[in-house]
């Protein structure tokens, strides 16, 4: 694809306006599984716990390229695509599971854990005839390696020998908002994947947005899990790609009346818990952030909600629609207690969670709601035109971030 | 299953009558009464088959009290949003598996039709019910109800109880 064929009519150089037509263009569509997914960006794959042991492996997508992250024998992760270099099929077929090398079914050719091509049937004939060409070259074939890396339990990985290193594309302030959440080895409680009927970009902005939270959610609001005219903030990477927003507990919240004056559906008096022990959280990082949610650009979403943990990996399915990867989890040492908590707080989140469930069907409004206007522009203006860090969540800074981010890897 | 001497067997046409009742409950929006089939000290989660298999305890939906199940439904009727939609529940045969403390261990299957405001009927879930029944003040309650669904796939959210 040239890139002629892409559209690149935005609105001047704002941040603060989106037209319509990136959430609905097949051929801007395309163009970003190559030009981010496929880019110089680090993609997450999933935890370094899926793939524990030597031989361990899991399939996923790098955007919609298959891919294998597996362990080798010598304890190194290796990612690569999931093709096999001889007819295009799938190499493995099941979610996961544990292999000492990988044969695709269709001809029995035989890759070996980091991906090399080791193995073909029959490659020097039968008889004496048929048989593969001598000079073809197995180490000339092979699908394509991926570049891994891990942060505290994580696994990214990458196309692009562009990319910089992990830490570096995450920044030290995002390295410091993971690493507190993932304070040691986890264990996965459940996975869940939900089927959303939107371009990926909306759920992706939706989860960066602070200012729709505790107006969408009003279970949010309600019990107080969090407001707006509670404490917090939201950190905006310097190239805007990537986001922490946390809110701070405070224990007088005496500014509920704003919601009231503004006459917000957000605020029901009144609405108590039959059995509270659903919000019954502790402090578990000792530092008083009650919700944090982050993301790394393209497709990570890593959430603190209470005592209530899970990643996210955001998987686009072509221009309307996209898949949602939810793992819950906790951490080996959990107390049954705190096993527990996370167990019921996990109503919380989710395909039917409390403070969730709108985020499935927002996204989809907004595809269904904009359908005929791809040239219209969708406002992103609140707290300014700006992408930086703010000590509000009153504001849209974080969704300008993804814009800023998203039209430089665009432009490419 | 259960043994014939079992005094379980004679449940099967109140266990066949309570699921009937369960899901027209349900699916005449009827949430309200939803709760009471259940005893106070209950179990209801919603998980996947493959989460199920591998031991992995998270649920969509996770309620280990009645109360838990009334703040559901007070949060579908009053704080969440989704749109329009009804559930139309077929459900399979109870088969009594065994007698669990004083009471019956079953599993039925079902299928759930999700109709949306605009008309679209789509299966939305498959699955079983792994239910652990028991008798209070006359009337058979569920002390677990763990659905159990083919898919782990949600098709954009779940709102009303499976």
């Amino acid at each position: 694809m040239t890139t002629a064929d892409v559209r690149h009519d935005w609105p001047g150089s704002t941040l603060a306006r989106v037209p319509y037509w990136v959430y609905q263009d097949e051929a801007n569509y395309r163009a970003e599984l190559r030009r981010i997914f496929e880019g110089p960006v680090w993609n997450f794959v999933c935890l370094e716990s899926d793939v524990a042991a030597r031989g361990e492996y899991r399939t996923t997508f790098i955007g919609e390229m298959p891919v294998i992250v597996v362990r080798d024998n010598d304890g190194e992760i290796h990612a690569f695509e999931n093709r096999c270099a001889h007819r295009g099929a799938l190499i493995a077929l099941d979610d996961q599971g544990t292999a000492k090398h990988f044969q695709c079914v269709y001809h029995a050719w035989t890759y070996d854990l980091e991906g090399n091509l080791v193995g073909i049937a029959f490659e020097r004939g039968s008889h004496g005839r048929g048989g593969m060409p001598p000079e073809f070259c197995k180490a000339d074939h092979g699908p394509r390696k991926l570049r891994v890396a891990t942060f505290h339990g994580l696994v990214f990985a990458s196309l692009s020998p562009e990319a910089p290193l992990l830490e570096d594309y995450l920044g030290e302030a995002v390295r410091d908002r993971i690493a507190r959440v993932l304070r040691g080895p986890v264990q996965v409680l459940g996975r869940f994947t939900q089927a959303l009927p939107n371009n990926w970009k909306l759920y992706v902005e939706n989860v960066k947005d602070t200012y729709h939270a505790s107006l969408l959610h009003a279970f949010f609001t309600t019990f107080r899990v969090t407001r707006l005219t509670q404490g917090g903030g939201v950190l905006v990477s310097p190239d805007g790609g990537h986001h922490a927003s946390t809110t701070i507990d405070r224990a007088n919240d005496g500014e509920s009346g704003a919601y009231r004056e503004q006459g917000l559906r957000s605020d029901h008096e009144g609405y108590r818990l039959v059995d509270p022990s659903l919000l019954d959280a502790v402090d578990e990082f000792g530092d008083g952030i009650k919700l944090q949610i982050l993301t790394v650009f393209p497709n990570f979403v890593l959430q603190q909600i209470a005592n209530c943990l899970a990643v996210r990996q955001v998987l686009p399915k072509g221009p309307g629609a996209m898949e949602l990867h939810w793992t819950y989890f906790g951490f080996a040492d959990d107390t049954p207690e705190m096993h527990g908590r996370r167990l019921k707080q996990s109503n919380l989140v989710g395909p039917a969670g409390y403070v969730s469930m709108e985020d499935g069907c927002v996204g989809g409004f907004v595809q269904r709601g904009a359908v005929a206007a791809p040239d219209a522009l969708s406002v992103v203006n609140m707290g300014g035109e700006r992408a930086e860090s703010q000590d509000t969540r009153a504001t849209e800074a974080s969704v300008r971030g993804f814009w800023k981010a998203y039209r430089r890897y665009m432009a490419g | 299953m259960a043994g014939v001497d079992s005094p379980v067997v004679d449940w099967l046409p109140r266990i066949s009558q309570l699921n009937a009742d369960y899901a027209r409950a349900i699916d005449d929006d009827r949430l309200e009464d939803w709760p009471a089939f259940f005893v106070e000290r209950c179990l209801y989660k919603i998980t996947s088959a493959d989460n199920h298999r591998k031991g992995l305890p998270a649920g969509i939906v996770y309620a280990d009290s009645r109360g838990m199940l009334q703040d559901r439904v007070a949060a579908l009727r009053q704080a969440n949003i989704y749109e329009r939609q009804s559930y139309r529940h077929l459900v399979g045969l109870p088969a009594i598996l065994a007698d669990a403390d004083g009471g019956a261990r079953t599993e039925t299957p079902f299928l759930v039709v999700r109709i949306m405001r605009d008309g679209t009927m789509d299966l939305f879930a498959t699955g079983r019910y792994l239910d652990v029944l028991v008798e209070e003040n006359g009337a058979l309650r569920f002390r677990e109800r763990i659905v159990v669904c083919d898919s782990g796939r949600i098709d954009t959210l779940l709102a009303i109880p499976l």
